[in-house]
């Protein structure tokens, strides 16, 4: 591991200071993917600026009425706090099925949202990778894919992004709010991370030195009754093969209000805005939940060793939107 | 000119102040074993994905393997060397070794410190992915092995002592006091009686 200079920060003002910009420089949170990343190689920094510390972890009402959840505050934190179960059970039961007990106590929301990709070939630096090495190649599309993308991937990456917490937020319109030199500013979720094409490494749209203070989700009637499915290889611990946050409320029989994202089928949390439009005032039964199932996934490019994915999400969006239309019908 | 790669700090562990100039790149894990010779926390993966290094850090377990030693400064470190009260083990420690709760023995002391960690979580109301309903008017999720499971996935035993494993979690539960009846009666020891089946007990 590279030798790396060390600060603790003491507000947020100060951390963007220390930052001061410095490419070579990185925020350290919970450090469960960053140090990790160091010891293989593929994070290299001169300068840690530890953050974690920030009096940035409360949780609490957001001004319109939603919610403000801070970019320190653990995913233990998130999961296990009362207004995040009662308002947005889907986000709880994201974070709750990612990682374990002992990373999630660690692990910070801020952190969260910026993890890097799992692909085997990006975190093996004897490998070519487009987003550690530009234009070094990607040996995936035609090499192990199995867990890779089948939306909004190009021939110059193919990785998902693991976080199972994004998928709920991406269903819920977050937003993301950071501290530039130039002051506090705000990104929609859904703005938050960049399109693919020919620049998988660059991930967000973050200026370089911001911090990520919080996240809000505004309020959401709908996402009371809201779910979190995740498939994985093994019962526990294991990242998403394909993952769905979804919430409905059905009135006369009608789909009233719908919100579906999709998690590991991409370079980010996928909202699925196709198959909402598809559902919105449909009939709330089985033919209509397919049908938007098919709509979104109509625009998918699956390679050739996951196409699994494709009947996957199909068949999570079926199951989940049925479940969460019996539940509320008793 | 270069930042310093190196800091003095004082680590706090098992009730003890230690003073040490670690090296930046020094995990907690490392600092504990190799500058400490503290050597009752183990090095399974380093990479965060066995558990075998997990310690209690302000009371939550963690993985000091995934922690800078530096970035661990002024924070209460509990390892399994810390946990019992003198020659009186602490009760997760007693309910291993009633259950047989290991084989060759080298995850037990992270197992320990996450089962000490988890309870704790349990006894606050924390719900898992295990747990049907999680909004907070369904009350505190009942210690099931399903929960017991779930809660303690990040603990990896290559021996399979999880049968085992998960008993001994179930006993010190009981023991402790700190968790709801499930309706199993293990707590009046029938997790004693060689042979019994209970509930998904297969791993």
């Amino acid at each position: 591991m590279r030798e790396f200079g060390y600060r603790r920060a003491d507000d947020v003002h100060g951390a963007v200071a220390l930052l001061d910009g410095d490419p070579e420089a990185r925020f350290l949170g919970g450090g469960t993917n960053l140090v990790d990343l160091m010891k293989t190689g593929v994070e290299r920094p001169a300068r840690l600026v530890d953050v974690s510390r920030l009096p940035l972890d409360g949780i609490g009402p957001s001004e319109d009425g939603g919610l403000h959840i801070g970019a320190t505050a653990t995913n233990s934190d998130v999961a296990a706090h009362p207004e995040v179960r009662r308002r947005y059970p889907a986000l709880a039961q994201a974070v709750l099925a990612g990682a374990s007990g002992q990373l999630r106590n660690m692990a910070t929301v801020g952190g969260n949202l910026l993890q890097r990709t799992r692909c085997g070939y990006f975190t093996d630096v004897t490998m070519p990778c487009n987003k550690r090495l530009p234009g070094s190649g990607c040996p995936a599309v035609e090499g192990e894919h199995r867990n890779h993308a089948i939306l909004g991937a190009s021939a110059h990456c193919v990785a998902v992004h693991p976080s199972d917490m994004g998928v709920a937020l991406a269903a819920f319109d977050a937003v993301v709010h950071y501290e530039t030199a130039d002051g506090a500013q705000e990104l929609a979720l859904a703005d938050f991370y960049r399109p693919v094409g020919d620049t998988p490494h660059l991930e967000t749209a973050l200026p370089t030195g911001a911090l990520i203070t919080g996240v809000t989700l505004p309020p959401a009637p709908v996402a009371a009754h809201s779910r979190y499915r995740k498939v994985r290889e093994r019962a526990s611990y294991a990242f998403a093969i394909g993952s769905l946050a979804a919430a409905v409320e059905v009135r006369d029989g009608t789909v009233h209000d719908v919100r579906l994202a999709f998690g590991a089928v991409a370079s980010r949390p996928w909202r699925a805005r196709a198959a909402e439009r598809v559902l919105a005032g449909a009939p709330a039964d089985a033919d209509s939940f397919a049908a938007a199932a098919d709509a979104e996934l109509a625009a998918a490019e699956p390679l050739p060793g996951n196409g699994y994915k494709v009947t996957l999400l199909r068949n999570l969006v079926v199951s989940v939107l049925t479940e969460l239309c019996e539940e509320a019908a008793r | 000119m270069p930042p310093s790669a190196s800091s003095a700090i004082t680590l706090t562990v098992d009730g003890e102040a230690y003073p040490l100039t670690v090296d930046h790149r020094t995990t907690l894990l490392d600092a504990l074993r190799e500058r400490l010779d503290l050597t009752g926390t183990k090095k399974g993966c380093d990479q965060g994905q066995c558990g075998a290094c997990t310690v209690l850090v302000d009371g939550r377990r963690s993985l000091s393997c995934l922690q800078l030693a530096v970035a661990a400064e002024g924070r209460e470190i509990t390892t399994v060397q810390g946990l019992a009260d003198g020659e009186q083990l602490h009760p997760v420690q007693q309910a291993f070794l009633d259950c047989d709760g290991y084989q060759c023995g080298y995850c037990t002391p992270g197992q320990i410190c996450s089962a000490v960690g988890m309870l704790g979580e349990h006894a606050e109301g924390w719900p898992s992915a295990a747990t049907d309903d999680v909004r907070p008017e369904a009350g505190p999720p009942p210690l099931t092995d399903d929960e017991i499971r779930e809660r303690m996935s990040g603990n990896l035993c290559r021996c399979g002592a999880y049968v085992a494993i998960v008993e001994a979690v179930a006993r010190a539960a009981g023991n402790a006091g700190n968790a709801p009846a499930d309706g199993d009666s293990r707590s009046d020891g029938d997790a004693e009686v060689p042979g019994t089946v209970r509930k998904g007990a297969a791993a």
